[in-house]
């Protein structure tokens, strides 16, 4: 199996009923992800898109036996909804809200340690595009037309920008086994280094692209890790090359704030640590199809 | 976003954070009647503006008269103030913060971040206070005391302790330090702050003492903190980027000469590199978000040529929850009505991208299309007039 997410996967919508929900749950459904029901308090009892609707996530979890959710719940009320999930029982989750205030995700990620490390939910994001397993499922907002089912992970901060990688080697014939979206919040679920573990002992995964950009340690640290524990070839892309120091970029966490946030450091600590680096976002297609036969790419 | 030295010493001063004695002036008349109000002998007139090392950049300036007072904030406002912060164009100066000055015995720092590594809120504490953090780390690392906060149970009493000790302080001083480090926290957890700083924090005649104050706060959090949204001053950003700000769009101005609308930050980033790899530099950068309607697309637009250097445009779209053929019609609405009289090259990639061409093809025949990133940016430096081209 590919990572975090298959077709048999059951999969429940919370903020089902809202029209972000409503479009991108049917999206899901039409790509042949297993939607088994949704949340939305209030509404519970009804059902929405043929599916039923539940009030709250462990009465959903009980009756549709569901295992991954995604969350499509506005700024203020996403965080509760996350643990929400974390307390229902819920295994992974993939959160797609932008704009959660730092200091929430900050008592999510402390809620989500209050559970044993095998009864602990997986998040992935805030502010992603969540996470798809090309040919099978997919918990998102991607279009899933641009991927490929195939052996190389991609792991990623940005959606569209992991669009254009996606699409760069679909034109090479090269397919994706599983693609995650982390998320552009300087506090999200999983980090590099966690998807790059379950992408390395992904017996269908043979390569992996990571998608950085500017701000955060977590590329570094990434890096850092597949270094030592690794076998799987490794590609890089950070952008950012002309952000300016202090500016936020577009995402919450795109702000290079202290010694080695820039892109020109990232790469080079990516680089001394002996992975490949995509030179940049045009060279995605080329760089994975040169990897992939062998040849040696200058970095 | 930002507040000034003033608002985040008002801030503190609820909590119970001791300070200097001061006033707000507009004015130079208002400046010294503030100084004759404090009253005492000397006085500092602090230019108010968005940036650190004010002191260095000259605008920060002791005075022993009312006179003198009158004097430095008549230099001061209305001026530019220019630090290594700011950038060349600096940042305007429209008021200014008159303090009593204070007897200085020790020079302490102590700041609060949101810890990106840690996921909890860090405070950072040094006894080598009055020079900026960055030279603390590196000329005096033995010099910092950090603690980080547990988000389940707050800012414990034993860690402000073990900072207070930490920095060398003793007898009396230890509760009152102790208080001001458990202040600046509340101040910082109830405000959704992302920075907090009090560079330098001194001991003057055994009483611990805010002498300045920087804060920044959480964007996203700004729609449960009205009152901090309501410290915004406008007149301390970029005015391209006010203007975008305004109207729901993600801007950041930079100083090349293609203008560039995208959706999506990562993307963005990429492609404002993809133009440098290209031999261009990037006007700014702007995200147009998910779903952008033809209004919105038309919108950006307007803020890309509200910035007079730009002399191309390269639009970048790979619709995931956008569809091309709205952006598209953004893109024919923005000939017609915004009016575009540089060139313009328009990649689209994804949902609807046959429509979306088609709508160009029909009634926008003026662009160039390009069908990859790569292809894109090279055409956007191509169509740069000669006499910017060797420019860049």
């Amino acid at each position: 199996m590919a990572i975090l997410l298959t077709k048999k996967t059951p999969v429940l919508v919370q903020g089902f009923t809202g029209r972000i929900g409503t479009f991108h749950a049917q999206e899901m459904i039409d790509y042949g992800t297993n939607v088994v029901g949704g949340v939305t308090p209030g509404k519970g009892g009804g059902t929405h898109l043929d599916l039923p609707v539940f009030n709250t996530v462990k009465g959903a979890v009980a009756e549709t036996k569901a295992e991954a959710s995604i969350v499509f719940v506005p700024p203020p009320f996403a965080a509760d909804s996350i643990m929400e999930a974390a307390d229902a029982g819920i295994k992974y989750c993939v959160c797609v809200t932008d704009g959660i205030p730092a200091q929430d995700m900050m008592r999510v990620k402390r809620y989500m340690r209050r559970y044993k490390s095998e009864m602990r939910m997986r998040l992935t994001g805030p502010n992603c595009a969540g996470t798809i397993t090309p040919g099978q499922a997919m918990m998102g907002i991607m279009p899933g037309s641009i991927y490929m089912p195939g052996r190389v992970g991609i792991v990623g901060r940005s959606g569209t920008l992991g669009y254009e990688a996606a699409s760069q080697m679909k034109s090479k014939g090269i397919g994706v086994s599983t693609s995650v979206g982390i998320g552009g919040d300087p506090i999200n679920g999983s980090s590099f280094k966690d998807i790059l573990e379950l992408f390395e002992a992904d017996p269908e995964t043979d390569a992996v692209v990571m998608i950085g950009e500017i701000g955060g340690p977590q590329e570094a640290e990434a890096a850092e890790w597949a270094r030592a524990h690794m076998k799987k070839p490794l590609m890089a892309y950070v952008a950012g090359l002309s952000a300016p120091k202090g500016k936020k970029m577009g995402h919450a966490g795109a702000i290079v704030s202290a010694f080695g946030e820039s892109a020109q450091e990232k790469v080079e600590i990516i680089r001394e640590a002996g992975h490949t680096i995509i030179p940049h976002p045009a060279a995605f297609g080329e760089t994975v199809e040169a990897v992939l036969s062998g040849k040696k790419v200058a970095a | 976003m930002d507040i000034h030295e003033y608002q985040a010493k008002e801030l503190l001063a609820t909590h119970g954070i001791r300070m200097p004695r001061g006033g707000l002036a507009y004015s130079p008349e208002q400046a010294a009647y503030r100084a004759t109000e404090i009253g005492g002998e000397a006085w500092v007139v602090k230019a108010q503006v968005h940036s650190g090392a004010r002191g260095k950049a000259g605008g920060i300036i002791l005075c022993k008269t009312d006179k003198e007072v009158a004097d430095a904030a008549e230099k001061l406002l209305g001026q530019r103030l220019v630090t290594h912060q700011t950038g060349p164009e600096g940042k305007l100066i429209n008021r200014l913060y008159i303090e009593e000055t204070v007897q200085i015995d020790r020079e302490l720092y102590l700041g609060f971040v949101l810890d990106r590594k840690e996921e909890r809120i860090m405070i950072v504490a040094s006894s080598s206070g009055g020079m900026e953090i960055e030279q603390i780390a590196e000329e005096e690392p033995d010099s910092l005391v950090r603690a980080s906060v547990d988000p389940g149970l707050g800012m414990r009493e034993f860690q402000a302790r073990e900072i207070a000790f930490g920095l060398g302080l003793d007898g009396a001083l230890i509760g009152k330090a102790v208080d001001t480090i458990l202040g600046c926290y509340r101040v910082f957890r109830d405000s959704d702050a992302s920075m907090l700083e009090i560079n330098p924090l001194v001991v003057s005649k055994n009483e611990v003492i805010a002498l300045d104050c920087k804060m920044s706060f959480d964007e996203n959090a700004l729609f449960r903190r009205p009152e901090i949204s309501e410290l915004r001053d406008k007149s301390q950003e970029d005015p391209r980027e006010t203007f975008a700000s305004d109207r729901g769009l993600s801007y950041v101005g930079l100083t090349g000469n293609i203008g560039c609308i995208i959706n999506g930050a990562g993307l963005a980033m990429a492609t404002l590199d993809m133009i440098k790899i290209a031999g261009g530099e990037p006007a700014n950068f702007l995200d147009i978000g998910g779903g952008a309607s033809p209004e919105r697309v038309a919108k950006s637009f307007r803020a890309v040529l509200a910035d007079k250097e730009v002399k191309v445009i390269l639009v970048n779209i790979f619709a995931g929850i956008n569809r091309c053929d709205w952006v598209a019609e953004g893109v024919v609405k923005a000939l017609e009505e915004v009016g575009v009289e540089v060139p313009l090259i328009v990649r689209l990639s994804g949902t609807k991208v046959d429509e979306g061409m088609k709508i160009l093809a029909e009634k926008a025949p003026s662009v160039t299309v390009a069908h990859t990133l790569k292809e894109a940016a090279e055409a956007a430096v191509a169509a740069l007039p000669k006499a910017d081209k060797s420019a860049a």
